[in-house]
């Protein structure tokens, strides 16, 4: 009885003491998306962050998938238990930023604090996708990616062939001597963010109304164009001849036969490099994503994938300084470019983009600078971004249909036709959602 | 006849209050809840809401989706359910007969019960997988090619194949069950009348299987509509696209990942009424036609 009296109070007395050093410092915490090798780079970041200095200490905790951490994001806030930086990805952006009050600007959290902020600072391409209409910056982007092109280098110097700069090419040139030399031409890895989000913004044609979605009031999709409609009709007519192949809705399904060797080229995330290098059963190089020369002659830069990291509102002052700190951690030049080359994610700032290149990463792995070239291309009118309510249902639509059209059910006429009305429907839906 | 009873009132509602708790707070309240998100229109952090009336409920029946998915539910129900339920009852009938090593046929056939739904969905992607899975290349020797997770058919064909086969062992252990109940003397007496055992089974031996069997039935559809949820996740791998899903995989689609609390609620509303339906035929018909001796 006596030992166990003395057990209690000496794991209490330890208790306070933890308890106490614990007070010392802020916790934050840090709710992501981010597994398998990815998750051990956050945990690293946070590591780091919290050795680096002594006041603050953060926790990073893995909730799940992109859908998963959102929506935990979402249940915790209602019930006020909010993490203090939330994960959110590039179709939640709409959802996370319309509901105002929800989070506090980046932009606004680093000025209270002292931190300066110049959007400048941030590569062209990653600016203004989390940013309001006014181009304040509500999310500090995170893990950025965009769509490019992957090749397997022995397929094409079999079929003699080059990465083909136009869909034109690929089209009468690079796709019939790839299958000719015995290999799937083409595969992709994702027909929402690559065949639609990212055709619009290559070749700047407008997504949607009221300014892609940005401003205020009723936004209606723009995706029943003809351009459009004519790239799938091409996707289709590929399809069939056998120069281009879909593995279904599956990120990994499509992904698997390029690093097995059948497909030859096969475009995916400028954040897959990382996991390609590990996977990959052959040589591998990367390029920009092609364009249609019949549409522009003048190709842009394409959206930014990936999520941002928002800083949940309710929190107090301290706490707020101390996500505040961290994000000026991780947006210096040093650990940009340490996730940079772990992940393939592209650095945010020009200044990590800048000592990547002192460094001579790029020249040891040129592929490893697509995606933050293709980021840095001329922008346009319609390539900041979009601004869309329910998106993650307005994909899940996409993807059904773009199914639906290649496996023979639907025609592209159709097709684009339901993706316009279900994604209006919703769109609609959503704004009363905000009343 | 004394009727034994309490003396105070106050007595069997202390008795029942944890049980009444514990279904006030984890089904009407949610239920309640729902019920009310059904008629409104909500941002997912709780800032704004629109009343809508019936709304959500109009458009999910006008949407020529979601009735594609309510229908592809019903017919995936019922194949689940007679499948399961047939082979289940042939494998039991057969078992009732071995004599010799019937605890090792029975615990094989069992075995299976032990194997959760999403493990069960991922052994259905390794199976029916569409690079080497062995399904996949034995129905290419027959010269179709079958590919999960590109053609509707062949995935929904995939989803009653893993859902069937993981609910026979349950099946098979009531059947089995309800077959040894059964008199000798009555099957005894049955064998001297009629010589065919074919006669004999659907004469005698069903009828008085009856009860077990109702009680399956009504199982079996509750759980291809609600427990093959881990599986058809794990066959679409989160990215339904244009496969085949039943409706509380949409409830999870529309709610989960899309954050539509509103036409997610209505729909769970609709599920609601459907269990509602179930549950009184199922007491209805116990009470009138099924007669357990």
């Amino acid at each position: 009885m006596l030992k166990k009296n003395l057990l209690a109070a000496a794991s209490m007395a330890m208790g306070m003491t933890l308890s106490t050093a614990a007070f010392a410092e802020t916790q934050i915490t840090w709710w992501h998306a981010m597994g398998g090798a990815l998750g051990d780079t956050v945990n690293q970041i946070a590591t780091d962050f919290n050795a680096s200095q002594s006041e603050y200490k953060i926790t990073p905790v893995f909730k799940g998938t992109y859908e998963e951490a959102l929506t935990a994001g979402i249940a915790a806030f209602r019930a006020g238990e909010q993490p203090n930086v939330l994960q959110v990805f590039d179709a939640g952006a709409a959802t996370v930023i319309g509901a105002k009050g929800a989070t506090v600007p980046v932009q606004d959290l680093l000025a209270d604090n002292g931190i300066d902020f110049d959007i400048n600072d941030y590569i062209a391409g990653v600016r203004y996708f989390y940013a309001d209409a006014n181009g304040k910056m509500i999310g500090m982007p995170f893990n950025s990616s965009t769509p490019i092109m992957y090749y397997n280098v022995e397929a094409l110097e079999k079929a003699g062939v080059t990465p083909p700069k136009t869909w034109e090419e690929f089209e009468t040139v690079t796709a019939p001597a790839l299958k000719e030399a015995g290999y799937i031409p083409l595969a992709q890895s994702h027909l929402p963010w690559i065949f639609t989000e990212n055709f619009f913004s290559r070749h700047n044609l407008p997504f949607a109304t009221n300014d892609n979605g940005y401003g205020d009031g009723e936004t209606k999709i723009l995706v029943n164009s003809p351009e459009i409609k004519s790239h799938f009709t091409a996707v289709k007519k590929w399809k069939d001849e056998g120069l281009f192949e879909w593995f279904g809705a599956g990120w990994n399904d499509n992904q698997k036969p390029f690093e097995e060797g059948k497909v030859a080229i096969w475009l995916g995330s400028s954040g897959s490099f990382g996991g390609l290098q590990k996977t990959a059963t052959m040589p591998f190089s990367a390029t920009m994503l092609p364009y249609w020369e019949a549409v522009t002659k003048e190709p842009k830069q394409t959206f930014i994938g990936g999520a941002a990291l928002f800083a949940m509102a309710g929190k107090s002052a301290e706490e707020n300084k101390a996500t505040a700190e961290f994000f000026r951690y991780m947006s210096s030049p040093e650990v940009q470019l340490m996730w940079h080359k772990q992940t393939g994610y592209v650095p945010i700032t020009e200044a990590a983009y800048e000592l990547a290149k002192t460094e001579g990463y790029y020249e040891e792995k040129p592929a490893a600078e697509v995606g933050i070239q293709q980021l840095s291309l001329p922008a346009g009118d319609n390539t900041k971004g979009y601004r869309m309510g329910f998106y993650v249902q307005i994909r899940d639509v996409m993807n059904r249909e773009y199914g639906r059209i290649l496996t023979g059910e639907t025609t592209v006429e159709e097709a684009f036709a339901t993706i316009e009305k279900e994604a209006n429907d919703l769109l609609a839906r959503f704004n009363k959602t905000q009343g | 006849m004394k009727r034994a009873g309490f003396n105070h009132f106050g007595l069997p509602v202390m008795l029942l209050l944890p049980q009444l708790i514990i279904i006030g707070v984890f089904f009407y309240w949610p239920a309640a809840y729902a019920l009310r998100s059904s008629f409104f229109l909500e941002d997912p952090f709780g800032f704004g809401s629109t009343f809508v009336g019936v709304d959500n409920y109009t458009d999910l029946f006008g949407s020529a989706q979601y009735l594609k998915v309510a229908g592809f539910t019903l017919g995936f129900t019922f194949l689940v359910t007679f499948l399961s339920l047939s082979i289940a009852l042939l494998l039991a009938v057969k078992a009732d007969k071995v004599i010799r090593g019937t605890r090792v046929y029975r615990t094989l056939l069992m075995w299976v019960y032990a194997v959760a739904p999403p493990v069960a969905g991922f052994l259905g992607v390794m199976v029916f997988y569409q690079g080497n899975g062995p399904m996949t290349e034995f129905l290419a020797m027959l010269g179709y090619e079958f590919r999960l997770g590109v053609n509707y058919y062949d995935t929904a064909a995939a989803m009653v194949v893993v859902a069937t086969w993981n609910h026979i062992p349950v099946n098979f252990i009531f059947l089995l069950s309800g077959l040894q109940s059964i008199p000798q003397s009555v099957k005894e007496a049955a064998l001297i009348d009629n010589r065919s055992g074919m006669r004999r089974f659907w004469d005698i031996t069903f009828p008085l299987l009856a009860p077990t069997a109702f009680f399956l039935l009504i199982i079996n559809i509750t759980y291809a509509l609600f427990d093959t949820f881990g599986m058809i996740d794990a066959l679409v791998k989160g990215e339904p696209g244009n496969n085949p899903m039943t409706m509380v995989y949409k409830v999870y689609v529309d709610g989960f990942r899309g954050n539509d609390l509103g036409g997610s609620s209505a729909q769970s509303v609709i599920l609601m009424v459907l269990v509602l339906v179930l549950t009184v035929f199922q007491f209805r018909v116990m009470d009138r036609r099924i007669h357990y001796t």
